[in-house]
């Protein structure tokens, strides 16, 4: 689901999608990186983006919500601290001091391993997955690996961008999760 | 100045204080690894941290708030969009995606370079920096140093965490600039 659909929501939608930036040919020749710290700059477009997560997860019962580094950890503490749930960062190998478990993940280009703390998430809990850009979707479905690892439910996974043309989408639908995001990029990723 | 000079706020401080937990020997043998991600699974604790930094910041005119990579992203964006103020995220080397200024700094445990947004910080902007932990204060002054060549004005910093014995509060006071803090840490790292 894309929160365009939800008419109430269209304005901020539109001005949100709006202060996003396109950078060429970052961080290789060929990609066009989809920058979200101009969002960051625009008070009332931050706090909106904020509020349309909030709205759609407070009644849902999350206990967790986990942010991917580095970007997640922009939007992730903001939605958990409005909603009264738990912040579990999911972090690069080495970032996180103590028990961790890992789990490795192929992604758009390279691979990468995710790492999350043993006992940050309990079993039952109901997790939120954050991150600012879903594309492939491998970052996605290590973080919800993690989170299922230990016990969670996955309720979600919520980004501020989709880029459609890289089925995230489809592979998290494989994975039997659902995505809601806020907007989709309509650039596509040069080969 | 540390919170825990304010008496009012003596309950809040002593829950953060005790949400948090020590690792010893990360990254490496002998250091006390102060870890805030335990606060961070307490809502009570971590919405506390943050209002005691927005009860003190909200009537500054703070019109931007860096946070420094990685755990300052996760207490900077809180508390700038409850002061309305923007989020500029000072991160590692080739990180940020187009035109950047880089700063080098020397840290606890090694070297590294901070870098900002060409553009996300004008002149006349009045800032805060946001960071988990102040040791040394080494990446506080790189990152006071790139607003600077901004054109900001650094209001103050601002750590959940002080390591008192690495003096980082007289690294910034010979900056000039004065440092806030909730908690002071009880441990001393070891020497190498």
């Amino acid at each position: 689901m894309s929160a365009g659909e939800n008419d109430g929501c269209a304005d901020r939608i539109d001005a949100i999608k709006s202060t996003l930036r396109v950078v060429p040919d970052f961080p290789k020749p060929g990609i066009l990186f989809l920058d979200i710290t101009t969002l960051l700059l625009d008070p009332k477009a931050f706090k909106d983006t904020i509020d349309l997560f909030v709205e759609r997860y407070k009644q849902k019962n999350i206990s967790v919500v986990a942010g991917i580094e580095a970007r997640g950890f922009m939007f992730g503490p903001a939605i958990a601290l409005a909603i009264g749930a738990k912040f579990v960062p999911l972090r690069k190998p080495k970032k996180l001091p103590g028990e961790v478990i890992s789990e490795k993940y192929v992604l758009e280009y390279g691979t990468d391993c995710l790492e999350m703390h043993v006992g940050a998430v309990e079993p039952g809990e109901r997790a939120l997955v954050v991150d600012d850009l879903v594309a492939t979707g491998g970052t996605l479905c290590a973080a919800m690996n993690l989170l299922e690892r230990a016990g969670a439910v996955v309720v979600e996974c919520a980004c501020v961008i989709e880029v459609p043309d890289l089925k995230g989408r489809e592979r998290l639908r494989l994975q039997g999760k659902p995505l809601y995001v806020l907007v989709e990029s309509q650039f596509e990723a040069g080969s």
